[in-house]
């Protein structure tokens, strides 16, 4: 840009009349007037309004159902069971009973909610090997130092797969049953399609078979600690849901944010009466295979139950906190406009 | 080039003998190669690094790398610190390399010129770096003198030679040289073969015009000055060809000796950025400990207890040492509060600035063919910031163009009437008008013959005549020339001088003169005479000088003359000219001879030679009868007047410290309009002693007190005008306060008669006393020590040399052209960078609080809320360049306007843009939008799904969100900042915006993941959450939150306390008109 040019004379070394170089560059100014700021505030406020209403007439339809079943009803005794380290490998299955006043319309989602269970953080989050869980051959044989202390167990055999993420993984498992006239029905759930379609297909894949079975391909690998189960066993039903693609797997290995979450861990399944338009309201009852223990970080379990809109599930802190919002614009939208009217200078008082 | 240089301790006197190589080894002297380069290719490395991690800065970041190299607390990738680090390296060391490589290429070009030596009896061809000191070497006209060399002999008559000195001091016209006498008939290489004489003299300094050195030969001692030295640097003119003995070479030459860095200044935002970035150390050793707290209570009542899910690292064995480390790691994490990229950011807009003053077309001098120059790029916004101005008087505010404007000839006053020129050899340029005058050279008045006789002799002008008639004279002072073409014009023409000779055609007659001495000017003997020997044969002595110390030399015979003219000198400087009175005295043979003497013997004199030349001097000077004297004037420079006015206008002080007489300075003080007949006082001090200028302060003291007491504010304005000699005692240690609040409640303040040293005084004394920023401008030598000493040094290329120039900060052609620097370009950068300041720390404060938020939830882990590649590139790449753009184009009126009201540039004056309170506003509002980045998304997203059921509140969909809300917050609040929407704007705000979305995507995409799983276990991340409909809201909900009061508080501002920027804003400026800028940015004054 600076090249000085060749040129002879008296204007020689005169720099360019660029607009570039002279700062005159065509350029916009714009201002805060008040003909500009306040139509904008009173257009923002209108336009929070009606999302905010927009969003809560939506929340209405939602409903949710939340079974805190810590330490509630039979559940108590498998709590103060599990207290006991040593009866880890003991089975213990507990029931809640609930009831729901107004049915549940369209699709019905199961989740498993945790209180107090940090998965954010930050050595337990990097307690994992994506390499691994990607079917690396050689992370799978020799996994990441990230997952120290459970990459290998004592015996210096890998553990498939590493880490504290998944050791710790949620194995409490429900069973729905609705009461009607007729006696008890077990509500149909779907265990799959719990993922994103990239965590499923990218993310996490089984290491290449080659002609092998799951089973000889996770050979020379042990489960983790906390499981009962190896990778390749987690769902005895369908051999196609096993291994490093495992649904519930997948699930808890997308660590939450928080301390306090939900995962999902089914849906209804719709095809047969009398759930086609929902979870009908009634007397229900969910038993739980009570393996978690959570007595170690003060911590709550829960069944959650929801239907669904066109922005998630029921979250009423949307529409309320843009309802604020835009209560809070128009009111300094009419501050602002009363100050401008009585006080303002715009421009008027130009001689001082 | 490689050159060693051996390592001696320094020299005390230094002995060279000419064609004895063996001899001279002895000494180790330098030789003449010459390296300005700091690097070589395996060098550059390590010195370049080790220089650069001398900044705080570097280190600091050096020292997070160590931290981040830790695994137990590498709570970030290392790759976050190092990327930017690296980058800002870099770009710093490419910066670096390439200087050097032109320095290299220079210093090749320089080493390899070929010079002709003296071998061993033979002229052989040598390049300059194999030139060793006491070589003899040949130079030919029109080439470059390649050491400091003694003349031994040249090709002209009496040893004499011609030089240039344009490279070493900016002085463009020919200086004499001559060779002492007895080496002088050295003239061919046999002779010069067998010379060996031995030179002792001074060890290597910086002093151009200073040499003391003794020549031992052939038994006998010659002494040696500055007359007899070839510098390196200069260039040989006008003469065939000269012999030299090399005596300083390479780095000892004085060229090189002078080419010693100046002092680095450093502006007030600067220091204030500095003592901020301290701060917010602190405020991140705070954040860590607090952190660290919550570290060690939660570590102790639920990490304990989680330890089943997660055992603690093997160090760790209890919560207390947990918590030390959390310390550490979020010190790493919340680092980013303090950027690496703000230094080289800042380095970047003022680089930028400099270039818009030197691709200034409106402070391009077309007659001078000079554009302006920002020769430091560290200070521009420090130009938006000036209090006080220092100026020199001649060659800053006039033009430095002296005409011989009036003369008194034995008590007769003539000019300013018409004239027509009356011998051929006059300058058609030269216009005098006095037929008086005329007729009296006509008719043959003796004194008026004298008096021009006197002028066309007593100089120190050379002139050369390319053809009969055409004589261009070559003077050193603009003075002397005019006083010379005066005499010409009257028909006592200066034809052509010789070391012992002076021709001149008097009245058509060619008379020569032997010239016996020249008694040399100084700045305190203020005087010069010649003593020439007509060719009858008369002695006579010519002075002319100040007029102060000429009357005290004057026989006291004549008094009536002595105040008639005095009268007549009252009355030129009260004119504003520049006076001088002439004398003569005539000598006889025998006073002759024995002053000739004493001259011979103090001379010869090793020691106090000047002192005692001095002294001889003033022996013969005295008992000398006045002939008359004579005016000059200095006209002002175009648009002088306007200029000051617009200046104080803008709350600027302008003082005057000049070296002319009372009288001239007021006048021109005048004439300047510094000084009005409005004004209620003009306060003049000139007493002589402590007592008195004491006593005359005080008075004035007092005065002031009258005038506040009635309504305590100082009614009227008042000027100061203190002399030299009063003002040495106002500035003693005592009595400089006095004279600080005296001076500072005046409008205008003129020094005159002062020293270059008292003028770096006074500027030295408003820098410690007012915290205001000073600026000095100048364009002599004389103005060097101030313009070193002052905030901001501004040179003006003119007539005398650039010494100034090369002292300066800023360098420019006209005196006017600084309110353009100032008023224009200094506020445009003040602003600019005040602006990208205060968003520069907002933008951090909320990026970085949002991980202190997330502390409170992840169990004080320092887990990050973000992805570590946008950590890493959120500060050089997502926010970077609208922010620099913004620095660098931002404007928040027209430049015209910005003349029009030079109110306007109060702001700075105050420093209201950004300071210690506007930082701390700056931080709130960043800690305010961390708050809502962290909160709005966590109660949105801790419980929502997305339409299919699958949660959202997952880590790695709550760290796209904050990041997406984040980087849109910030860039709405660019574009509420940015004031001035050229199209570099536009692209940088909308390409960051762009290139988020684009790197995100692509740091999601799978082909990275299945490379590097493990760095970019985002994969699908974007586009599973930027799909989600509820992602969108809480986003536009967050920067809603975030921008809706910054919105109000400034609208507010705007209305209820408008600035003054803000009204001119809001004033329908006409559009840019091409026409009348092209009349704005006129040229230099026609002549």
């Amino acid at each position: 840009m600076g090249k000085e040019k060749s040129k002879s004379g008296p204007l020689a070394r005169r720099p360019d009349n660029s607009a570039f170089k002279q700062q005159r560059l065509p350029a916009w100014s714009p201002m805060l007037t008040a003909s500009a700021v306040l139509p904008f505030f009173y257009l923002l406020a209108l336009i929070c309004m009606l999302l905010g209403v927009w969003l809560l007439l939506t929340v209405q339809n939602t409903q949710e159902m939340k079974v805190d079943y810590t330490e509630a009803g039979s559940c108590n005794l498998c709590f103060e069971m599990r207290k006991n380290v040593s009866n880890a490998g003991q089975r213990c299955t507990c029931m809640i009973m609930f009831s729901i006043e107004k049915a549940f319309k369209g699709d019905v989602f199961i989740y498993y909610g945790l209180r107090n269970f940090h998965q954010n953080l930050r050595r337990y989050m990097d307690s994992r090997d994506d390499g691994q869980m990607l079917g690396r051959k050689s992370n799978l044989k020799s996994p990441s130092s990230y997952c120290k202390p459970f990459d290998v167990d004592e015996k210096g055999v890998p553990i498939a797969p590493c880490g504290a993420v998944a050791n710790s993984m949620f194995n409490d498992s429900f069973i729905l049953t609705y009461y009607t006239i007729n006696g008890p029905t077990v509500v149909p759930l779907l265990r799959k399609g719990l993922t994103w379609y990239t965590d499923k297909n990218v993310k996490y894949r089984n290491p290449k078979m080659d002609n092998l079975t799951l089973p000889e391909v996770f050979e020379g690998t042990t489960r983790p600690p906390y499981w009962q189960k190896p990778v390749y066993q987690l769902d005895p039903f369908d051999p196609n849901n096993n291994g490093f693609i495992n649904d519930d797997l997948l699930v808890w290995m997308r660590e939450a944010a928080f301390p306090n979450f939900k995962k999902l861990y089914g849906f209804l399944y719709r095809a047969n009466k009398p759930f086609t338009k929902g979870l009908p309201a009634g007397n229900y009852s969910v038993t739980i295979s009570y393996n978690f223990p959570v007595q170690y970080f003060k911590g709550r379990k829960e069944v959650v139950l929801t239907t669904v809109s066109w922005f998630g599930g029921q979250n009423h802190f949307l529409p309320i906190a843009y309802l604020v919002t835009s209560g809070l614009i128009l009111l300094t939208a009419v501050v602002l406009t009363v100050v401008w009217w009585k006080f303002g200078k715009d421009g008027k008082n130009m001689a001082d | 080039v490689v050159c060693f240089f051996p390592f001696v301790s320094p020299e005390e006197e230094r002995k060279v003998k000419a064609n004895d190589r063996e001899y001279n080894e002895k000494f180790q002297y330098a030789s003449n190669c010459i390296v300005t380069s700091k690097y070589n290719i395996v060098t550059f490395l390590p010195v370049n690094l080790f220089e650069q991690f001398q900044e705080v800065a570097n280190t600091y970041f050096l020292f997070l790398l160590i931290l981040q190299l830790i695994p137990q607390i590498s709570s970030l990738s290392w790759f976050t610190t190092i990327v930017p680090l690296a980058l800002v390296l870099s770009i710093t060391a490419v910066k670096d390399a390439t200087d050097d490589y032109f320095r290299h290429k220079s210093d090749n070009q320089v080493n390899n010129r070929e010079s002709q030596v003296l071998i061993r009896g033979s002229l052989q061809n040598e390049k300059w770096m194999n030139v060793r000191v006491g070589d003899i070497i040949k130079l030919e006209n029109n080439q470059f003198v390649a050491a400091d060399v003694l003349l031994l002999s040249t090709s002209e008559p009496h040893g004499l030679c011609y030089i240039e000195t344009a490279e070493l001091d900016g002085e463009t016209n020919m200086k004499v040289r001559q060779s002492i006498s007895v080496t002088a008939e050295l003239c061919d290489p046999n002779h010069l073969a067998s010379f060996d004489g031995e030179v002792m003299c001074e060890p290597p300094n910086n002093k151009l015009d200073r040499f003391c050195g003794t020549l031992y030969w052939r038994e006998k001692k010659y002494p040696l000055t500055n007359q007899n030295m070839l510098l390196r640097g200069c260039v040989l003119r006008n003469t065939e060809a000269c012999y030299g003995l090399v005596i300083f070479a390479g780095p000892d030459t004085k060229l090189m000796q002078n080419s010693g860095r100046t002092k680095f200044k450093r502006t007030s935002i600067d220091r204030l950025m500095n003592t901020l970035v301290l701060w917010i150390f602190g405020f991140l050793v705070c954040m860590g400990g607090i952190l660290a707290v919550g570290n060690a209570i939660w570590e102790k009542e639920v990490g304990f207890l989680f330890q089943s899910f997660l055992p603690w690292d093997p160090p760790v064995d209890n919560f207390l040492f947990s918590a030390f480390l959390s310390f550490w790691s979020y010190v790493i994490i919340l680092n980013t509060v303090v950027p690496i990229s703000l230094y080289v950011s800042v380095e970047v807009i003022r680089l930028g600035h400099s270039y818009f003053i030197n691709w200034d077309q409106q402070m391009f001098c077309s007659q001078c063919n000079t554009a302006a120059e920002a020769r430091t790029t560290t200070l521009n916004e420090e130009l938006g910031q000036v209090e006080y101005i220092f100026s020199d008087k001649t060659g800053t505010l006039t033009q430095n163009i002296m005409t011989f404007n009036k003369c008194s000839i034995n008590g007769q006053s003539y000019g300013m009437l018409n004239f027509t020129p009356l011998n051929p050899l006059a300058d058609p340029n030269f216009c005098f008008y006095d037929e008086k005058l005329l007729e009296s050279v006509k008719v043959g008045d003796s004194h008026t013959h004298e008096f021009f006789r006197l002028l066309s002799l007593c100089h120190t002008v050379m002139s050369e005549e390319k053809s009969e008639g055409e004589l261009v004279y070559k003077a050193q002072s603009p003075d002397e020339g005019a006083l010379v073409t005066a005499a010409r014009n009257f028909g006592f023409v200066f034809r052509s001088r010789t070391p012992g000779t002076i021709t001149t055609t008097e009245m058509g007659q060619t008379v020569t003169y032997s010239l016996l001495a020249i008694l040399d000017f100084n700045n305190i003997r203020k005087r010069m005479s010649v003593i020439v020997r007509n060719p009858e044969g008369r002695i006579r002595l010519y002075c002319k000088g100040a007029d102060t110390v000429l009357v005290e030399r004057l026989q006291p015979c004549n008094q009536e003359l002595i105040s008639i003219t005095s009268d007549h000198l009252n009355e030129y400087a009260a004119d504003g000219l520049r006076t001088l009175a002439l004398a003569y005295r005539d000598l006889s043979e025998e006073e002759w001879e024995a002053w000739s003497e004493s001259h011979r013997f103090a001379d010869k004199a090793t020691d106090c030679r000047e002192d005692r030349l001095a002294a001889t001097y003033d022996k013969i000077e005295q008992e000398m009868l006045l002939l008359g004297a004579t005016a000059i004037e200095d006209k002002l420079q175009e648009g002088v007047p306007e200029t000051i006015a617009l200046l104080s206008l803008a709350n600027i002080k302008i003082w005057v410290l000049t070296g002319d007489k009372q009288e001239t300075a007021v006048n021109i003080g005048y004439s300047c309009k510094m000084l009005t007949d409005d004004m209620t006082e003009v306060i003049i001090i000139s007493g002589h002693t402590v007592q008195s200028v004491r006593h005359e302060l005080r008075s004035v003291f007092f005065f002031f007190l009258v005038q506040i007491l009635p309504n305590l504010i100082i009614s009227g304005e008042f000027a100061l005008v203190i002399s030299g000699h009063s003002l040495a005692h106002a500035l003693e240690p005592d009595m400089e306060e006095e004279f600080l609040s005296t001076a500072c409640a005046c409008k205008a303040v003129i020094c005159c008669r002062v020293t270059p040293l008292q003028k770096a005084q006074v500027v030295e004394l408003i820098k410690k006393h007012k915290k205001a920023v000073t600026l000095a401008v100048g364009d002599g030598a004389n103005d060097v020590s101030m313009i070193k000493s002052a905030h901001i040094g501004v040179g003006i290329s003119g007539q005398e040399g650039i010494q100034a120039v090369l002292a300066s900060d800023y360098s420019f052609a006209q005196f006017r052209f600084l309110q353009r620097l100032l008023l224009v370009h200094g506020r445009w950068s003040y602003l600019r960078m005040c602006r990208f300041l205060c968003y520069f720390f907002y933008k951090n404060f909320a990026f970085t609080m949002v991980h202190f938020w997330f502390g409170f939830f992840c169990g004080f882990s320092a887990q990050t809320v973000y992805d570590q590649f946008f950590i890493t590139l959120y500060n050089i790449v997502y926010t970077s360049l609208p922010v620099l753009a913004m620095g660098m184009f931002d404007q928040d009126v027209p430049d015209q306007r910005s003349l029009e009201y030079p109110k306007l540039y109060e702001p700075g004056q105050l420093n209201l843009l950004f300071n210690k309170r506007e930082f701390f506003i700056c931080i709130t509002q960043g800690i305010y939008t961390s708050v809502v980045l962290f909160f709005v998304p966590y109660a949105v997203l801790s419980d929502a799904t997305q339409s299919n059921g699958v949660p959202l509140a997952d880590y790695q969909s709550f760290a796209v969100t904050t990041a997406t809300a984040l980087v849109i917050v910030v860039s709405v609040q660019i574009a509420l900042d940015t004031g001035f929407w050229t199209v570099f704007n536009h692209v940088f705000v909308w390409g960051s915006l762009g290139s988020f979305f684009t790197i995100m995507f692509a740091l999601h995409s799978q082909t990275l993941f299945r490379n590097l799983p493990n760095q970019f276990h985002f994969v699908g991340n974007a586009q599973n959450t930027l799909l989600q409909p509820v992602v969108w809201l809480t986003i536009a909900l967050a920067t809603a939150i975030c921008i809706v009061p910054v919105l109000a508080f400034r609208f507010l501002k705007l209305d209820l306390k408008p600035q003054l920027s803000d009204t001119v804003r809001k004033l329908k400026f006409s559009f840019y008109d091409p026409s009348v800028s092209a009349l704005l940015s006129s040229q230099c004054v026609p002549l």
